[in-house]
């Protein structure tokens, strides 16, 4: 066809290949392995550099970018992200482009390419496979899931692809270790030279002509995203980088008139595909009926698939809220708490000992205390994931999530907020698109968690009239409590739609989503998703976390005067006090003098109107680092020791009054206030340092904080009106 | 036909793929192109999203989406 340009690596001629030739250290080569979503990516990496991942940070970059050696060898394996297409529409997508263009700031590009492909599914993995040629890297392909596609009576001639090819072509299964040899083997061998002509797609002439014209382009690869993705990440990538706008107006109007997008280049490449495998690949005559179609009728039922859903949903859900307390009881309570005793004993009271049991030991409890949640979250979202579920679960709630603009892919994630929204934001990775997933941090964080429990619990059972109706079967209290799981969700429904709607506005991602044949689990890789989300969360944000906690102590220690301690001594001698009520007396009165106290003080005159004091403000700026630290700072706050309980807390709350008036300060009004202002807000440290440091962006954690604080303000402040109104107080 | 409205468990045949935004431009680099082979396997329980098979891979896809590609009986 002499009116089309036949397309091969080689056409590619500024491509960086090669370059580790002449490069004295060629034994550290760099070899980058690409894929489909799903292809055994993960696996295969793991496989070849013994479960030896390092994920390497990138600045600006959100998604994971691993890197390991392969046993054996000095050569050094980049985990890419799975994806179908260079095509990009997020920086998150153009993440693979760029790093195999060697585009990314300090990274320089990989000496070589390992493309995955799944045997099952070998012609839409071809796609990703012929553009990625068109790099002009030397690649080596890895013909995954050799054992699936038997399974099917496919059988795929490998020495034939990889003759047309022109590249090596290496059979694998990647979860059989024995069959991994001969791939390592040609890794390890000088990856160069081993190209050999190969023709590629043969995609419209005039895209080539003007792919090749385009000034300044880094490669065609580069080009043919720029030509061809009107709203994508490399157009706009080009024109930030001084890309001629001009130019690409130009050339884009040419391809205008020619009716030349991206169909125009799926088409060619498929057509490619289509020659490519004509005789290479053996098909049953008759199709095998597979286990995945048997279960996925069961798995996505009317009914019976929904009622495996609710049990999935229900043992998610348990395993994040329940059964991780015995191990968050036992790194609250066994081990910071007798590391606290035992600094309380071996240190004389003071500044000292204050720092380190009420800021340090505290403050790393309060980090170590996710752990239990985020690894078992992570572990569950790891079976869920490799054993093809997770998007069976996303195809069957997709409809109800579109209420809030989101896709079934924020299900999980949403769902296990109402554990913990730190790990539900980590888990937030599941989402593909990058708004989506920004949006599900967003509102992750007004799913009630479990620290808002204590804070529930506390004042429903201080204040909240025991009082039943229909004959018993409906409690007040019980209301209350829903009544305050139910309002985050009725906040967040509007919040992610108006987002969608503003910052977060861009093109519907849709919904395309690959259904893929169940596997079992591997044990191995679940334990390593497990430990490396804690790790991740313990080296991410533990430090930040840390560092609030300590603050917050700073700010409710100090000042400490000693004109206030003789005034309230001489006050307990006068009075007759025991040594125990003179020191909550004297921790009280420290606290009111704090600046903590000071803050709260300062912000009375606000917070007045609600039915608050200074106390109640200073123990919810307290609060900050963790919400359920409300409950001992109102402890303080309210002159209670150390070893009092939550029966003596209801006690002093209820006592407590008005400075001016006398009047009760905890009334319904403004407990209920206070519990709706802890169902919105956002005092959580964790959560906000997560939201940055997983949005890559500090600016969201900021707006969270302000949006929800002054969302929580307006509907405790309407909480405490209405109820007022209707004479709840009595 | 649309494939919104194809019959469940029926091999048919694409014969356009009228729209041309992100969604259809991923479902075409996922196979779902003029030509290619496509069967409804079910719809979800709420009626919305459907799963189909297409070539080796299945897929589920909105039925908004689907609207916008013709089909032909095999
Ligand atoms: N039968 C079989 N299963 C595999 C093979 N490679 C990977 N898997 C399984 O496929 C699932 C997905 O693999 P994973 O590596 O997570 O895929 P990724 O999304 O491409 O990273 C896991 O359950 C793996 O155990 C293979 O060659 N044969």
């Amino acid at each position: 066809m002499p009116s089309r340009s036949t397309l091969h690596p080689s056409d590619a001629p500024s491509a960086p290949s090669h370059h580790h030739a002449t490069n004295p250290r060629a034994a550290a080569a760099r070899i980058a392995l690409v894929g489909n979503p799903n292809t055994g990516k993960t696996t295969l990496f793991n496989a070849l550099t013994g479960f030896r991942r390092h994920v390497a940070n990138y600045p600006g970059v959100t998604v994971e970018v691993a890197h390991g050696t392969i046993t054996g060898t000095s050569v050094e394996l980049l985990d890419l992200p799975g994806s179908y297409s260079l095509a990009a529409n997020s920086p998150d997508e153009a993440v693979l482009l760029d790093a195999l263009c060697g585009r990314i700031p300090g990274q320089p590009p990989p000496d070589a390419i390992l493309a995955i492909v799944d045997a099952s599914v070998l012609p839409r993995n071809l796609y990703l496979l012929s553009q990625v040629l068109e790099i002009g890297l030397p690649v080596v392909i890895a013909l995954n899931m050799i054992d699936v596609a038997q399974s099917r009576g496919v059988a795929i001639d490998a020495p034939e692809l990889s003759h047309r090819l022109g590249v090596p072509v290496v059979p694998v299964v990647a979860t059989d270790p024995r069959t991994l040899p001969p791939l390592i083997d040609l890794l390890r061998a000088a990856l160069p030279g081993q190209r050999t002509a190969a023709s590629g797609p043969e995609l419209p002439a005039d895209l080539t002509r003007l792919r090749a014209a385009l000034p300044a382009a880094p490669n065609p690869a580069i080009a043919l995203r720029v030509l061809l993705d009107r709203d994508g990440a490399a157009p706009r990538a080009y024109l930030a980088a001084g890309g001629s706008r001009a130019a690409l107006d130009a050339a884009r109007r040419q391809l205008d008139d020619q009716h030349i997008d991206v169909a125009a280049e799926v088409r060619a490449r498929y057509a490619w595909i289509g020659r490519l495998l004509d005789g290479v690949v053996t098909r049953p005559p008759q199709p095998v009926t597979t286990w995945t179609a048997r279960l996925d009728w069961l798995l996505t039922h009317r009914v019976w698939g929904a009622l495996v859903l609710a049990l999935v949903l229900f043992v998610l859900f348990q395993s994040i809220f329940r059964w991780s307390q015995p191990l968050m009881d036992f790194i609250s309570d066994r081990l910071m708490g007798s590391l606290a005793a035992l600094a309380t004993v071996a240190l004389p009271e003071g500044a000292v000992r204050s720092l380190l049991v009420d800021g340090l030991i505290a403050g790393v409890g309060g980090v170590l205390v996710f752990l239990p949640q985020i690894m078992i979250l992570f572990g569950l979202i790891a079976i869920l994931e490799d054993s093809g579920y997770i998007a069976r679960a996303a195809f069957m709630v997709d409809r109800i999530m579109r209420a809030a603009g989101l896709s079934g892919r924020s299900f999980i994630p949403l769902l296990s907020s109402f554990a913990c929204a730190v790990p539900a934001i980590m888990g937030a990775r599941v989402i593909a698109d990058r708004r989506d997933r920004i949006v599900t941090i967003l509102i992750a964080p007004f799913m009630s968690c479990s620290a808002r429990l204590p804070v529930y619990v506390l004042m429903t059972s201080a204040f909240i009239p025991d009082r039943y109706f229909l004959g018993g079967w409906i409690g007040l209290r019980g209301l209350v409590m829903m009544g305050m799981y139910l309002i985050g969700v009725v906040v967040a429904i509007p919040v992610a739609w108006l987002l969608k709607k503003t910052v977060l506005a861009g093109p519907p991602p849709g919904f395309v989503l690959e259904l893929p044949t169940y596997k079992l689990p591997r044990l191995r890789a679940v334990w390593q998703r497990m430990s490396h989300a804690g790790a991740h969360f313990i080296s991410r944000a533990g430090t930040v976390i840390l560092a609030v906690s300590i603050a917050v102590w700073a700010l409710a220690y100090f000042p400490r005067s000693a004109t206030t301690e003789q005034r309230v001594r001489a006050t307990a001698v006068a009075a007759g006090w025991d040594e125990s009520r003179t020191d909550a007396a004297l921790q009280a009165e420290f606290a009111r003098h704090s600046f903590l106290g000071r803050i709260g003080r300062a912000l009375e005159p606000a917070i007045r109107p609600i039915g608050w004091d200074w106390r109640i403000g200073a123990a919810i700026v307290a609060s900050f680092p963790a919400r359920e630290v409300v409950v001992s700072s109102l402890g303080t706050i309210f002159s209670l020791g150390h070893d009092a309980d939550e029966a003596d807390l209801r006690g002093a709350l209820a006592a407590a009054t008005w400075s001016d008036s006398g009047r009760p300060l905890f009334t319904v009004s403004s407990a209920l206030a206070l519990m709706v202002f802890f169902a919105l807000c956002a005092q959580c440290a964790s959560t906000l340092v997560m939201i940055g440091r997983e949005t890559g962006n500090w600016l969201w954690p900021v707006a969270s904080f302000s949006f929800m604080t002054a969302v929580a303000y307006v509907a405790a402040l309407l909480t405490a009106v209405i109820a007022r109104g209707l004479g709840c107080d009595g | 036909m649309s494939l919104l409205n194809a019959p469940t468990a029926r091999r048919m045949r694409v014969t356009a793929v009228r729209s041309r935004n992100a969604a259809s431009f991923r479902l075409m680099e996922m196979g779902l192109i003029e030509g290619a082979e496509v069967t409804v396997l079910r719809r979800a329980p709420l009626g919305d999203p459907m799963h189909v098979r297409v070539g080796d891979s299945e897929l589920s896809l909105r039925n908004a989406d689907a609207e916008s590609i013709d089909v032909a009986p095999f």
